[in-house]
């Protein structure tokens, strides 16, 4: 794709500067009387669906994370250990164990949000689709360690999962 | 006390009070009033949220920098650093005082207070605190004073950007002061007084009650308007604090409400300016192509206090229009605008409208007002065809690099 350069007529040294100062003064009246562009926050918010036209968030988002459930509500997560493995940012706190059918379940599984960067590589090397990251971003909190999520906590979120970057479909289509 | 000394103080008390008032509830507004204009023209909306519409925004700034700390840098001069913001602070309100908002009314009463005794009052009083027989003069010599508060607060600072910025707010100021008093010679040509009540009078003085100096003296109206800008420290012109430079300037060290007031002093003098412009060239209160304001009463007085208002707004609005349209000047073409554009303008111009009053009083013999509007009006329009036309090319916004290359210098030599 070609990058568009608008070439500027630079100011001469015979310009007139009342004259381009009125002109100036012109357009910054015109754009005066223009609709505004602001988000009224608190009452308008940015969601993730389409609908929401000029303020929706991409689908690609990734924000706080999401651990997805079975059926039976336990976590998908088997333990295996690639998520603390491939983070960049050293966030992920993983002690597996092993019940009497001998299934790997998550111990304690902790992801400080803090240190996370938000790469999203744990979504993407997750064999089992259990942990994601998000389509959300209001995580305000009293405390500090209120910032690290344990397991409970990550399978108790609701928000929408990222839709990771498809190389073979680079603009999701 | 004469009963007649005990009215003329209780109207003077009120006329200041009421003045007083409007000119600090108005400052407040004002900035509130930036900051919208400032977001309208932005694409945003502005402070919206304390009170409807963001009203009482100006409420909040206040109460917040009441409750703020006042710091004192430990190497700062404490007596003056204290006294700098009340010396840019008084004489920035004093000003409003001289200002006339509305048409003069008669003031009449007579009535007797238990312990204070009896009040009489009965004269046509302008509605201005003070009707100075000085006039302008008066304005130009406080609105000087303002530079001491901010000198002084820049070297009692002891931060070298808070002495730069004072500096340069002080030759700045001193500058611009030189081409805004030339600038009003001519309004004196043309009234014969420098008071402001009777500047008034003469602009709505004539067959079609239309006599607005900013026709007759569009150069001087020009030059003025620069000069004001320059001296209230408003952009294009804000070197004094020229935040990419200088951190915040003159204010730098200065903290809650020691801060506030220097804000509130350069918001009043935008006032001053602003009313100062509508009196001298665009009639005051008069209200134009009428003569029905120029007989004292209620109505009148109400109804030129409302087109006095409008017109000052109007300056007002169109500070804060130029504010968020132009990049700020740099240092040198500042002081090169001043001494080497603006002065030579204004001594030309005192010098050429004299010799025009002169030829038409005494050679063409032109009695008749709308005659010589219209001579003066004429002599307007050549100058004007040659300041904007012919002589504002490249002056302002060469570069030193440009200026260099056509007058010679570094890169010749190189």
């Amino acid at each position: 794709m070609a990058i568009g350069v608008k070439v500027l007529k630079r100011p001469d040294r015979n310009v007139s500067y009342v004259r381009a100062t009125l002109k100036g003064l012109a357009i910054t009246f015109r754009k005066m009387l223009e609709p505004k562009v602001t988000m009224q926050y608190p009452e308008e918010k940015s969601a993730p669906e389409p609908e929401r036209g000029a303020w929706a968030i991409s689908p690609r988002w990734r924000g706080t994370h999401r651990m997805l459930t079975d059926e039976q509500g336990r976590s998908k997560c088997v333990a295996c250990g690639l998520c603390p493995q491939i983070c960049p940012a050293n966030c992920i706190k993983l002690v597996p164990g092993e019940d009497e059918h001998g299934n790997r379940y998550p111990l304690i599984y902790e992801i400080d949000e803090f240190r996370c960067v938000f790469c999203g590589y744990c979504q993407e090397v997750c064999p089992e689709e259990a942990i994601h990251v998000g389509v959300h971003y209001e995580n305000a909190e009293y405390s500090r360690d209120r910032f690290v999520y344990d397991l409970e906590r990550l399978s108790a979120q609701t928000h929408p999962v990222s839709t990771l970057w498809d190389p073979s479909d680079p603009k999701g289509e | 006390m004469t009963p007649e000394l005990k009215g003329f103080l209780l109207v003077s008390v009120v006329k200041l009070l009421v003045v007083f008032t409007v000119t600090l509830v108005g400052v407040a507004l004002l900035t509130l009033m930036e900051r919208k204009v400032s977001a309208w023209m932005q694409y945003r909306l502005g402070p919206n949220r304390v009170g409807f519409g963001g009203l009482l925004q100006p409420a909040a700034d206040g109460l917040k920098n009441i409750i703020k700390e006042e710091t004192l840098p430990g190497t700062a001069s404490g007596p003056l650093f204290m006294l700098a913001p009340a010396m840019a602070f008084i004489p920035a309100l004093t000003l409003s005082s001289v200002i006339h908002w509305a048409a003069p009314l008669r003031i009449a009463f007579d009535f007797t207070l238990p312990l204070l005794g009896r009040f009489a009052y009965d004269a046509l009083t302008p509605m201005a605190v003070a009707d100075l027989p000085v006039g302008f003069l008066f304005v130009l010599a406080i609105s000087s004073m303002g530079v001491y508060g901010i000198a002084l607060a820049g070297w009692s600072s002891n931060n070298k950007y808070a002495l730069l910025g004072g500096l340069r707010a002080s030759a700045q100021m001193v500058s611009y002061e030189v081409a805004m008093g030339l600038s009003l010679v001519p309004v004196l040509l043309l009234t014969g007084n420098v008071a402001l009540g009777e500047i008034i009078r003469v602009q709505q003085d004539n067959a079609i009650g239309f006599n607005w100096f900013v026709l007759p003296l569009f150069l001087s109206f020009f030059v003025f308007l620069i000069s004001g800008f320059a001296e209230t420290n408003r952009l294009p012109f804000d070197m004094p604090e020229a935040e990419s430079e200088l951190v915040a300037g003159y204010h730098t060290e200065y903290s809650a409400m020691k801060f506030s007031m220097f804000f509130i002093a350069e918001y009043a003098n935008m006032v001053t300016v602003a009313a100062m412009v509508t009196t001298l060239f665009f009639g005051g209160w008069d209200i134009p192509f009428t003569r029905w304001d120029e007989t004292p009463g209620v109505a009148q007085t109400l109804a030129t206090g409302v087109v006095m208002f409008l017109k000052v707004f109007f300056w007002l609005f169109f500070f804060m229009w130029v504010r968020w349209t132009l990049p700020r000047f740099r240092y040198d073409q500042l002081m090169a605008l001043g001494w080497r554009v603006l002065l030579p303008i204004s001594l030309a111009y005192v010098m050429l409208i004299a010799i025009a009053i002169y030829l038409m009083e005494n050679v063409l013999g032109l009695a008749s007002g709308l005659a010589r509007l219209a001579v003066l009006v004429a002599v307007n329009v050549v100058l004007g065809y040659v300041v904007f036309v012919s002589l504002d090319r490249g002056i302002l916004i060469s570069g030193s690099r440009g200026r260099r290359a056509a007058g010679g210098g570094l890169d010749r030599a190189a």
